[in-house]
């Protein structure tokens, strides 16, 4: 799936030397290949994305027309192979990619994450060659757009307790019952990886399958979750399954039990571990150039220590961020990562990314609470990353479980 | 159509530039480079010609150390399709140096169209250009905005000038220098990256002409003084009004 990077043609990174907000050199770990990849989505998000996300995220809306963009630039499930139409990149080119895209909002990057991890790869990883060729290229050109659903009002962190159910007709096909909540995408996608238990059973008592269920099939309903503070340029839909009718084909054959969602997780949650350090780099940056500028007691504010000392965390808790995504990354790339790894990724740059985005609204004083800088936005969308793809504290459990050996779940 | 793109790498210029030691050059310690902009244009007006025409082949050209590898193979990944260095430990201040290198390498190469962009953003001597069509022979239109060459023999080409415009049009081969207007350089796409490292890249040493004009010396502007507070309310206008004649003598 990943391209090896360390035997390409590409220059080794010239003798970059450290810039004053690059002070471990990462830049320089980077390939030019994946330098040019970061470097040309931040143009795309600083031209496309920031003049206009401060609107959708007031107006509650998703900007939906940069989806054709997203798709023509390849954001969209970029690590799958090209045979399938899309970029075969590595996995520490799509977590820049999704890093940049989090630069711009959380939502975007939350957008890119659940096509091409959560409905793309599990086609990917689970689906027959014919859903493969019909699916993927069309989603990786953004014409399809997916969502996932696992999550349900009365199932959020312990999925296996799901009530959808799945019941095999006579002829084959089945039918499809329960309510998913919280769905990235859900309004706006035609097709859904819906998460259901059919009775055909396994040790736990029933199987957890994936189906592929297209969102205009009788009995399909999705509606926005409305009053959201939080992720506001994203939809969330609470989707409704009523006797919902899908041929035999629809079923994802290689999906077997709850493991399969946790896998298309285990890869979204490596991209949020990069995502979310583009949200505190740009809190960052807003900070830094808000320190120097804004005077106050006849000198900038950053001349004071305090706000030095914010900046000072905000930098080392960044850095610290970076290394670890990227050294997973490279163990990723080299199919020696564990998820227990990636929750330890997912934890702690979530954690240090919403602090990050807090320290800077404060910073930045009354401006800070308004949508015209980044801050506050990024903070407020944060605590929904904080929350989806594990909460913190279920990725402390995983941890906590790996360190000890004892399971604290239930 | 047959088309050669000059492209600069130049330094990312949003950056608080610092003068190096030798007091001649810039320090780029830190610095982040990338293509000039208005060569983006002509790489991009480039693909669009050759686009509508439906084939071709576009060739980028950079001169300079190996560092200029990077900023070429954006230019393939934006889909131009092959790459020359001409190699150089450092690309001299000289536009003439330049351009006797330059067209060494173009005059073999039959091209109909030879693209440069207006100037590169860092040096700013628009000379490059003009100095490559005079060594071999060719017609040039500089600082164009807008380009027709749809009937592969004649260059119909747009200037801007203040408050108008004007026409011009020569045959091709032809030496054009681009002028923004012509159209945003496309974000290259993922897929474009990637194959941009499967396209050629050509390395030969430079043949650079004589170096005749050098920089004597380098400075940054001075600092601008504090502001000063004369002020609050309209108390504070006649001596605003007083210094700006006496001291600013801007009224
Ligand atoms: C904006 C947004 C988008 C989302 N997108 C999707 C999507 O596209 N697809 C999808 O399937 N889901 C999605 N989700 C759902 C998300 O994954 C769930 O919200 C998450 O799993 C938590 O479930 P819950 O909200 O039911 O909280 P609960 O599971 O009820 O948790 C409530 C609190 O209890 C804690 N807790 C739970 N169990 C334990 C325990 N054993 N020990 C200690 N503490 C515990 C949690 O950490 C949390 O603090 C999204 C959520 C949001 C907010």
């Amino acid at each position: 799936m990943a391209t090896d990077l360390a035997t390409d043609t590409f220059l080794a990174s010239p003798a970059l030397r450290p810039r004053e907000d690059d002070l471990y050199g990462i830049d320089a770990a980077l390939t030019e290949e994946e330098r040019a990849i970061r470097d040309n989505v931040r143009r795309w998000v600083d031209e496309k994305v920031l003049p206009i996300i401060g609107q959708h995220y007031l107006d509650g809306t998703f900007p939906k027309h940069l989806i054709a963009e997203m798709g023509e630039l390849g954001f969209f499930g970029p690590s799958l192979p090209e045979e399938y139409g899309c970029a075969g990149l590595s996995n520490v080119a799509y977590g820049i990619i999704m890093q940049e895209l989090e630069r711009g909002d959380s939502g975007l990057r939350s957008a890119a994450s659940v096509q091409g991890s959560l409905v793309m790869y599990p086609i990917y990883a689970f689906g027959s060659e014919a859903q493969k060729r019909h699916w993927l290229p069309k989603m990786a050109k953004g014409e399809v757009i997916g969502c996932f659903g696992l999550t349900e009002p009365d199932y959020g962190s312990n999925p296996a307790g799901m009530i959808t159910r799945a019941r095999k007709q006579a002829d084959g096909s089945w039918v499809i019952n329960g309510a998913k909540m919280w769905i990235t995408n859900g309004s706006n996608a035609q097709v859904a990886v819906i998460w259901a238990k059919t009775e055909d059973g396994d040790e736990a008592g029933h199987s957890i399958r994936g189906f592929l269920v297209p969102t205009d099939a009788t009995g399909f309903a999705a509606k926005d979750q409305k009053g959201k503070l939080s992720l506001r340029a994203s939809d969330t839909s609470e989707l409704v399954l009523a006797d919902v009718h899908v041929p035999a084909d629809a079923i994802l054959p290689d999906s077997k039990g709850l493991k399969s969602p946790l896998m298309c997780l285990t890869q979204a949650r490596y991209g949020i571990s990069w995502g979310v350090l583009g949200a505190a780099m740009a809190c960052y940056e807003e900070a830094r150039s808000y320190a120097k500028t804004r005077v106050m007691f006849g000198k900038p504010i950053g001349g004071f220590q305090i706000q030095q000392v914010r900046l000072a965390d905000m930098l080392t808790e960044i850095t610290k961020g970076q290394l670890l995504a990227l050294h997973l990354g490279r163990m990723k790339d080299a199919g020696t990562f564990t998820p227990q790894m990636v929750s330890l990724a997912k934890r702690n740059n979530v954690n240090i990314a919403t602090e990050c985005a807090r320290e800077t609204r404060r910073l930045l004083g009354g401006n800070g609470i308004l949508a015209e800088y980044a801050a506050m936005r990024h903070m407020a969308n944060l605590e929904s990353v904080y929350t989806y793809e594990g909460t913190h504290d279920v990725h402390s459990l995983i941890l906590g479980q790996a360190i000890t050996g004892l399971n604290a779940f239930g | 159509m047959k088309i050669a793109v000059a492209i600069k790498r130049v330094p990312d210029m949003d950056t608080r530039f610092k003068i190096a030691p030798s007091g001649t050059a810039v320090d780029e310690t830190g610095l982040k480079f990338d293509m000039s902009d208005f060569d983006g244009y002509a790489a991009e007006a480039a693909l669009q010609i050759n686009e509508k025409q439906g084939g071709g082949e576009i060739t980028a050209i950079s001169l300079g150390p190996d560092v200029v590898q990077e900023t070429l193979r954006k230019a393939l990944s934006m889909g131009l399709d092959k790459a020359v260095q001409l190699k150089a430990d450092a690309v001299p201040f000289d536009g003439y140096a330049i351009a006797e290198a330059l067209a060494a390498e173009l005059k073999g190469g039959s091209y109909d169209l030879i693209l440069f962009g207006r100037m590169a953003i860092d040096s700013s001597n628009q000379s490059v250009g003009p100095m490559v069509a005079e060594l071999l022979g060719l017609p040039c239109i500089s600082a164009v905005s807008q380009l027709d060459v749809s009937d592969g023999k004649t260059v119909k080409a747009r200037r801007e000038l203040e408050g108008a415009y004007e026409e011009v049009t020569c045959p091709l081969p032809a030496v054009v220098t681009i002028d923004e207007g012509v159209a945003r350089p496309r974000y290259p796409s993922l897929k474009g990256i990637m194959a941009a490292k499967k396209k050629p890249l050509e390395v030969k040493p430079a043949q650079l002409g004589p170096v005749t004009a050098t920089v004597a010396k380098m400075e940054l502007p001075p600092e601008r003084a504090a502001g000063r507070i004369l002020g609050e309310n309209a108390d504070a206008v006649p001596e605003l009004v007083r210094l700006l004649q006496t001291e600013a003598k801007v009224l």
